[in-house]
């Protein structure tokens, strides 16, 4: 059989691949935990009880869901044009400059549902703007986009840090952070969503964000597959040549691929500074653009794969922490682990199974894999 | 004279702090040269570190802590290579998952096989490389100019600091004097071709991950049982990246790849010793943008601004036989 990756049905090629590289992933992982000398099944029990157990586990799983799911669509989107858009990390962490300066201009004078729409259009204009030099560079001057966007998540962190112990420190505080924001700045929370379901929940951060992120996850579905410009961008991710010949600009594509990426990882910082700690403090992103990698490979670039791998790395992260109390060998960087696997078996090693299943497919069903049967050829 | 002195100090910190970029990029050199992209040499660095601190206090021997390095860090750039040569997955995704798997489990191992969290226990003299002090170091060290030279520059490094240094000439032979470095830049180039010659492209690009394993893990070593006495969460600090940002400032080429270290390394040095304090001439700059600065250097050079930087042409394709 010459031909590797064949068709399979599509159940399988959206369900089943992604389950079992999930699987095998987590089965790692599991002997990670082993080598600790912790029992991965209680492990993985207390996680998930951790995470959905209790209201307030819910509302904190749904919280970090909200940051990943920016960060994941950020990821998919530039991914969608051939891009490898490692630089979400960066583009959110500097877009928490912008919704600083909203925060701390407006929330004395002005409600929280004016400033938000500000904060919003701030965060995604610096974030966009962050992106674009590296997409420019790649469209023009043909400089890498993932070595480039790394070397704009250092440059990003380096003027934050300045920013954060120099100008935007309030005077006579020794924190590296900014004053922290008025009620004018504070975003209402969702947890009543939760409530009413019969939960009860003790202050947790989920809040407008959220719905926020469902909306971005529908507008990016039809960016991609109902408008012309996701045509157009799925065109040049899968052949830039075809593209080229279709007469598509090659910088106009890639320059609005990534802007609209930067925009997307600028939202996520809304989530965190407006909506839980209220202000903005070093290294607030604290890696969930670089989780928005191991969402979007997840998720298979698809805004609903996206949500809800974006739920299951939010459970993690909830569940994660509730881990840590219950064993101390096991402290909530077991995530960081899982993520690399998540990245690697969903990501890198995306085909290692496919050969397999569909050679168990055609031995079922030689048609499900589009083979005719060929024994009777005489092959 | 003072400031000779410092100069001195200056330029002393500078081969420290450029000895693990120099190993990490030589290291990148090996993989991009032969056409498999590498992000994850700041994982591979970490891993070495990590293995390097934890069997050297475990068995109180440096030697056997650096084998453990190289090995670990070894196994890591096999994973690389299964996931980018053998199932031809993408190769930045490789590494980027590397990174995490590295970053997650030291600290994880750590804290369980230590509790000190995520630290491994502090080295003990025998147990990390000590410096070696060159004969008559001690007696010239008051002659005016060459003294500190001798005593302080060239003398008192350990054996991995000269160790990386000699690794520059050696790379350079070994890449453009002998048959494996000319297959190895040949499939970098155009692995059709030497496909064409019967030559294994898949054995030859695995056999360059394994130099770069091994000199990311000498780089970890150098990190946890030189410069530092003992594994700290995260101690590589984008080491790794700074070391890629080098190496295409470097063209890929091993002699400037020295010269781009030293250059990041004094830009750190200069960092650290300034601290904030005025400059003669330009007045005060912040820390953070001379540690910024390397990256900066990066981009425009990567823009063209200072020369084009070509990577090798095959670089980051998976080789796939034709049918």
């Amino acid at each position: 059989m010459s031909t590797p990756y064949a068709k399979l049905p599509a159940w399988a090629d959206y369900g089943l691949i992604p389950v079992i590289n999930l699987f095998v992933a987590f089965v790692v992982a599991g002997f990670v935990v082993l080598l600790v000398g912790e029992n991965p099944f209680r492990a993985a029990v207390i996680l998930v009880e951790g995470a959905f157990g209790k209201g307030t586990g819910i509302a904190f799983t749904l919280f970090y869901a909200t940051t990943f799911i920016f960060t994941g669509l950020s990821v998919a989107v530039a991914a969608h044009c051939g891009l490898f858009n490692i630089g979400t990390e960066g583009q959110a962490y500097i877009a928490g400059l912008g919704i600083a300066v909203v925060c701390l201009a407006f929330d004395s004078v002005l409600p929280w549902w004016l400033t938000f729409p500000l904060a919003i259009v701030a965060s995604t204009l610096v974030g966009a703007l962050w992106a674009l030099i590296p997409a420019y560079l790649q469209a023009k001057r043909g400089s890498h986009i993932v070595i480039t966007t790394i070397m704009f998540n250092f440059i990003a962190a380096s003027i934050m840090v300045f920013l954060l112990v120099g100008p935007l420190k309030p005077a006579g505080s020794q924190a590296p952070q900014t004053r922290n924001f008025l009620a004018g700045a504070e975003l209402p929370k969702l947890n009543w969503i939760i409530e009413l379901f019969g939960a009860k929940i003790h202050s947790a951060p989920l809040n407008v964000t959220f719905l926020l992120a469902l909306i971005m996850a529908f507008l990016v579905w039809l960016l991609i597959w109902r408008t012309r410009l996701g045509y157009e961008m799925r065109t040049y991710g899968h052949s830039p040549k075809a593209a080229r010949y279709a007469g598509i600009s090659e910088t106009r594509i890639i320059i609005t691929a990534m802007m609209i990426s930067g925009a997307l990882a600028g939202m996520m910082a809304l989530n965190p500074v407006m909506g839980d700690q209220h202000n903005v403090a070093i290294d607030f992103v604290s890696g969930a653009g670089f989780v928005g990698i191991a969402v979007a490979l997840m998720g298979r670039l698809h805004p609903v794969g996206i949500v809800l791998a974006a739920i299951l790395f939010g459970m993690l992260y909830q569940g994660g922490a509730e881990l840590a109390f219950e064993m101390p060998a096991i402290s909530r960087d077991m995530i960081v682990i899982i993520q690399g696997l998540v990245i690697l078996f969903a990501g890198a090693l995306e085909h290692m199974f496919r050969p397999y299943i569909q050679a168990l497919f055609a031995s079922f069903s030689p048609r499900s894999v589009g083979m005719e049967a060929v024994k009777g050829k005489g092959a | 004279m003072d400031v000779f002195i410092a100069i001195v100090q200056i330029l002393d910190s500078t081969i420290r702090l450029s000895v693990p970029l120099l190993l990490a990029c030589l290291a990148g050199l090996y993989s991009e040269r032969a056409g498999i992209f590498d992000i994850g040499l700041e994982g591979k660095m970490l891993v070495g570190a990590f293995a390097g601190a934890a069997a050297a206090s475990v068995f109180h021997s440096a030697l056997l802590g650096l084998g453990m390095a190289i090995l670990i860090s070894v196994a890591f750039a096999m994973i690389h290579g299964f996931a980018s040569i053998t199932h031809r997955g993408n190769q930045i995704v490789s590494g980027v998952a590397i990174n995490f798997i590295a970053a997650g489990s030291t600290i994880i191992l750590g804290q369980a096989w230590f509790q000190q969290g995520g630290r491994t226990p502090a080295l003990q003299p025998g147990e990390r490389f000590d410096a070696i002090v060159w004969p008559g170091a001690e007696a010239v060290r008051d002659v005016p100019i060459l003294g500190p030279i001798y005593s302080q520059l060239i003398s008192g490094h350990s054996i991995l600091v000269y160790l990386a240094f000699l690794m520059v000439p050696f790379t350079w032979w070994v890449l453009f004097r002998t048959r494996f470095g000319l297959r190895l830049r040949a499939v970098g180039e155009n692995p059709a071709a030497v496909d064409t010659a019967g030559i294994s492209v898949a054995w030859l690009r695995y056999r360059a991950l394994i130099c770069t394993g091994i000199l990311t893990g000498i780089a970890g070593a150098y990190l946890s049982m030189v410069q530092n006495g003992g594994f700290v969460k995260d101690m590589t600090a984008g080491k790794g990246y700074i070391a890629l940002a080098a190496l295409i400032f470097a063209k890929w080429k091993p002699v400037n790849a020295m010269f781009a270290c030293l250059l990041f390394g004094f830009l750190d040095a200069l960092s650290i010793r300034l601290q904030g304090s005025p400059l003669p001439i330009i007045g005060k700059v912040p820390v953070q943008f001379m540690q910024a600065l390397p990256y900066i250097l990066t981009v425009i050079l990567l823009a063209g601004f200072i020369g084009k930087a070509i990577p090798p042409r095959a670089g980051g394709v998976p080789y796939v036989k034709e049918r």
